[in-house]
């Protein structure tokens, strides 16, 4: 989902980073103020960037005989919420366009946006209607984090379709055709890495489930009535 | 504990793995990065008209470098995760450990009353 050093052009890199810049304003606002107030929760973040440092760096071989790589923003969207998963993101980005030539400066706002603010909001959501219709804590994480990391992938080509629609000039039937062929390169890639994140990211919410519950019932994240369900069960 | 999550992950790992041993065995795929494809679609799209408008700062002079600082970014990450749940996990024992024996020691005293 890295999109490349350059390889957005004017106005578009310029409007990604129009989008991005508040959210990541709004998160290390909020993250700030989550620090100050819940000390506590500080190793859990280490966790959910950590997570994100390790998952992003894995360039997985798919079906399709091309690699790709997991995202990792589950955990945290589903933890800390959307805007402080994209202040974890945009320090794993910046590390990767800094060190690796992988993604870049100029394109940075777009991949954020991708990476850290959408694949995530997805997460988010799907987590909050899937915990509020009841079902079973671990397949919602999973749904969460396989949708949230396909939706980076989808961002991606959509921001790709609209820098270079089909013979130049940005018209709807334009933007399908390219969205379409940049699709194609991603879409089909990611799908069995997204199952993969989703099932690594509920096994490792066991352990947290498993160690630290108060925590997460403390920050909304899960409601004491369904922690007491899971280590029912697990015990 | 139960260990019905670890065997359905454990078992979603192993598929992906004899899809990559089948498909990598049985076709020459090259396994290039996704990341790396769509200079060659926007190549096509635009007919090789469309420039960079800027290009990296540095670049890992080999591959040997970026695969390095790659496994290095996951080193990070997995050392963090591992020092967390390890202390979590000591904690969690060591107080259990401290409520039981408060717990016993105030039944004996009762009891020697």
């Amino acid at each position: 989902m890295h999109i490349m050093e350059g390889f957005l052009p004017t106005p578009w890199w310029q409007i990604w980073f129009a989008v991005s810049i508040p959210v990541i304003l709004y998160g290390i606002h909020k993250l700030n103020r989550l620090v100050k107030e819940k000390r506590e929760i500080l190793p859990l973040l280490a966790v959910a960037g950590a997570f994100i440092f390790v998952l992003s760096s894995l360039k997985l071989p798919s079906v399709t005989g091309s690699c790709s790589h997991p995202t990792g923003t589950g955990i945290a969207a589903i933890m800390f919420g959307p805007a402080i998963t994209a202040v974890l993101s945009t320090i794993v980005l910046m590390y990767q366009a800094l060190f690796l030539a992988h993604g870049g400066l100029t394109t940075l706002g777009a991949n954020v946006l991708s990476m850290g603010i959408v694949g995530p909001v997805v997460s988010y959501l799907i987590y909050k209607a899937g915990m509020k219709a009841k079902i079973n804590f671990y397949f919602v994480v999973f749904l969460a984090t396989a949708f949230g990391d396909w939706a980076t992938y989808i961002v991606t080509s959509t921001q790709l379709a609209l820098a270079f629609p089909a013979g130049g000039v940005l018209t709807f039937g334009a933007f399908l055709s390219s969205f379409g062929k940049f699709a194609a390169v991603f879409a089909f890639t990611q799908v069995p890495l997204a199952i993969m994140e989703g099932a690594v990211s509920a096994l490792l919410f066991k352990y947290v489930v498993d160690l630290k519950s108060e925590i997460l019932v403390e920050m909304k994240v899960l409601e004491d009535s369904v922690v007491r369900k899971l280590r029912g069960l697990s015990a | 504990m139960s260990r019905k999550l670890e065997l359905i992950v454990l078992a979603i790992l192993l598929i992906f793995a004899a899809q990559f041993f089948y498909i990598s065995s049985t076709t020459d795929a090259e396994y290039g990065g996704a990341d790396d494809k769509p200079e060659g679609v926007i190549e096509e799209i635009t007919g090789g008209t469309y420039k960079p408008i800027a290009e990296p700062i540095w670049e890992p002079p080999s591959t040997e470098i970026e695969s390095l600082l790659f496994a290095l970014q996951a080193a990070i990450g997995a050392g963090i995760i591992g020092y967390v749940f390890g202390y979590y996990r000591a904690k969690k024992k060591y107080e259990n450990e401290l409520a039981y024996k408060g717990k016993s020691k105030s039944e004996g005293d009762s009891q020697s009353l």
